[in-house]
């Protein structure tokens, strides 16, 4: 735990020694709001919550997050230094959930600078701040599984252009299970209880359910799961490329 | 004398390429091994797989008495390793990757400063601590690597061409302190320069196409030159033909060559005698010299060349 937290501490302060982190937070930033603002008709609404602001963090995480994860093994492979961090006395989980925190303190940040939008809702009117907490932990939880399975998928490969389409596409997936378009796929031939397996993994429907105010346990269990199951997939993933 | 490296049959298959087939040895304390062979022969992914880079395939590796397989953080604690290119991180400064390693190495206190102290002026970077490592020159970053490899006094060093890439000055000061660190280590360095291995290694490995071909201290394997023991005599041009005659109406002698100087020759010719089954003959050859009245500018015994034997050695195999 002490290697994962000095990796951890080494990568993020990569990230704010290039412009890198600076762009993306001022995009996230932007983003946030104009689709808040624009697309969520925020004022039209005339309501004191962020339901206009939290129901785009699905689609907007489903490509800003692959542009974080993508480099997380992946520059490592192209510049060689994986060797050097493979050979130091730790274990390949150090390493993996180490540059797994990295990422996810990172994108904690950036979530966190969205808190302009709390004050102005909190300006405006009285919201239930209770549903709006919860709404930022589900966000959270869910950048963190969008960014395991962008890790596990960066550890397969040096490009960081690949890792960055598979992990949209792999994310895109999981944000969208329970959609007709993915269960017409399997609706033919797949049972029910199959289908509703299908779409109790969808990204989408377990944080609808946290913005309208239903945080339970599920939710931090399945989004938990996710990010173990994906961070396990890729420790498999780099002892496997050791072996290759 | 315990074996603090002990590779034993290491196999490395890379698809339908046997990158390393079935490669052995050890090292002990004190010992410096040079690895030699050529681009493709296997030497860097011995080393990876020495390191625990990678899997081998078949055969293993341990590290003073850890295999690095099955017991890698003991391993590796005790193992010092450049890999081959020195990657580092370079958006880091120099001063921030060395403390980072510190952290990993898990140094701390008085001790932490010291070895940190050490690496620095061995590695002469206490000019460029404060410097992101991609604006350092090739030789700094060879020596940012080095002073990785040497942080918290390993007692196995690996280092894959520690001076590539370092002018003659920078490639003598790394040498000096990897003779310095010899006594109490094992190394293992990998190189090109075979001048190199003459200058600070105690054995030295040949490979080629994945197999060891050559191992022993450099004079053995200078000793398997035709070169060794050969007598190499400069004299003026108009003597040639009387010299190479009677030189080769001796006895011990196998073959006489003339040798071209070129221009750096200042009108000065050249002729090798090369003796039957290395024996010493530079007391037969001057004294037939003298008894023929055959003035001479110079005449040397020849050691035996190390890039003769590693070109017949790797080229055999």
């Amino acid at each position: 735990m002490r290697n994962s937290l000095t990796i951890a501490r080494r990568e993020l302060s990569g990230y704010f020694a290039t412009p890198v982190a600076y762009v993306f937070i001022v995009v996230f930033l932007v983003l946030n709001a104009s689709l808040a603002f624009f697309l969520g008709n925020f004022f039209e609404r005339a309501q004191a919550d962020l339901q206009s602001f939290f129901m785009w963090h699905t689609w907007l995480y489903l490509f800003l997050i692959p542009a974080i994860s993508m480099r997380l093994w992946a520059e490592e492979r192209r510049q060689g230094t994986i060797e050097l961090l493979l050979t130091l006395p730790i274990s390949v989980a150090d390493a993996v959930v180490g540059k797994f925190l990295a990422a996810w303190a990172f994108t904690g940040i950036a979530l966190a600078l969205t808190f302009p939008m709390w004050l102005t809702v909190n300006w405006l009117g009285q919201p239930d701040n209770g549903v709006i907490l919860a709404s930022y932990v589900g966000s959270f939880l869910m950048a963190g599984a969008f960014l395991a399975i962008g890790a596990a998928i960066s550890a397969i490969t040096k490009s960081q252009v690949i890792a960055f389409v598979l992990a949209a596409a792999v994310s895109f997936l999981f944000a969208v299970a329970g959609s007709p378009v993915v269960l017409g796929f399997f609706s033919r031939w797949a049972p029910q209880a199959v289908l509703d397996a299908i779409s109790g993994f969808s990204f989408l429907g377990n944080f609808q359910a946290v913005q309208r105010g239903v945080f339970d346990l599920t939710t931090v269990v399945f989004f938990g799961s996710m990010i173990a199951l994906f961070l396990f997939a890729n420790a498999v993933i780099v002892e496997l490329r050791k072996a290759r | 004398m315990t074996a603090m490296i002990e590779i034993d049959g290491l196999v490395k298959h890379f698809g339908p390429i046997r990158a390393v087939d079935g490669v052995s040895f050890q090292v002990a304390r004190g010992e410096v091994l040079g690895f030699l062979g050529p681009n493709g022969a296997g030497k860097s992914t011995t080393m990876k797989m020495a390191t625990g880079f990678l899997t081998p395939t078949a055969g293993m590796a341990r590290i003073c008495g850890f295999d690095v397989e099955e017991r890698p953080i003991e391993a590796k604690a005790r193992l010092g390793y450049l890999p081959e290119g020195a990657p580092l991180y370079p958006d880091m400064n120099a001063g921030a990757f060395l403390d980072f390693i510190a952290d990993i190495r898990g140094l701390s206190g008085d001790k932490r400063r010291a070895r940190l102290d050490h690496a620095v002026r061995s590695a002469n970077l206490a000019d460029v601590l404060g410097q992101p490592i991609d604006t350092l020159s090739k030789g700094f970053k060879r020596r940012v690597g080095l002073a990785q490899a040497i942080l918290h006094d390993p007692e196995v060093l690996i280092l894959d061409e520690p001076t590539d890439g370092l002018d003659p000055n920078q490639k003598h000061e790394v040498r000096a302190l990897i003779a310095s660190m010899a006594k109490d280590k094992a190394i293992v360095i990998s190189t090109h320069i075979l001048e190199e291995v003459q200058a600070i290694c105690s054995r030295c490995i040949i490979i080629a196409r994945g197999k060891v071909v050559a191992d022993g201290t450099p004079a053995q394997l200078e000793a398997r030159s035709r070169w060794h023991n050969a007598v190499a005599v400069t004299i003026a041009p108009d003597k040639v033909g009387a010299v190479v005659a009677r030189l080769t109406s001796l006895a011990p002698v196998a073959t006489v060559e003339t040798v071209d100087l070129g221009n750096a020759g200042s009108g000065h010719a050249k002729v090798v005698a090369f003796p039957k089954q290395g024996q010493t003959i530079i007391g037969t050859v001057s004294d037939a010299l003298r008894g023929a009245s055959l003035p001479v500018v110079e005449i040397r015994v020849e050691t035996g060349r190390l890039d003769e034997v590693f070109r017949t050695v790797t080229l055999a195999a």
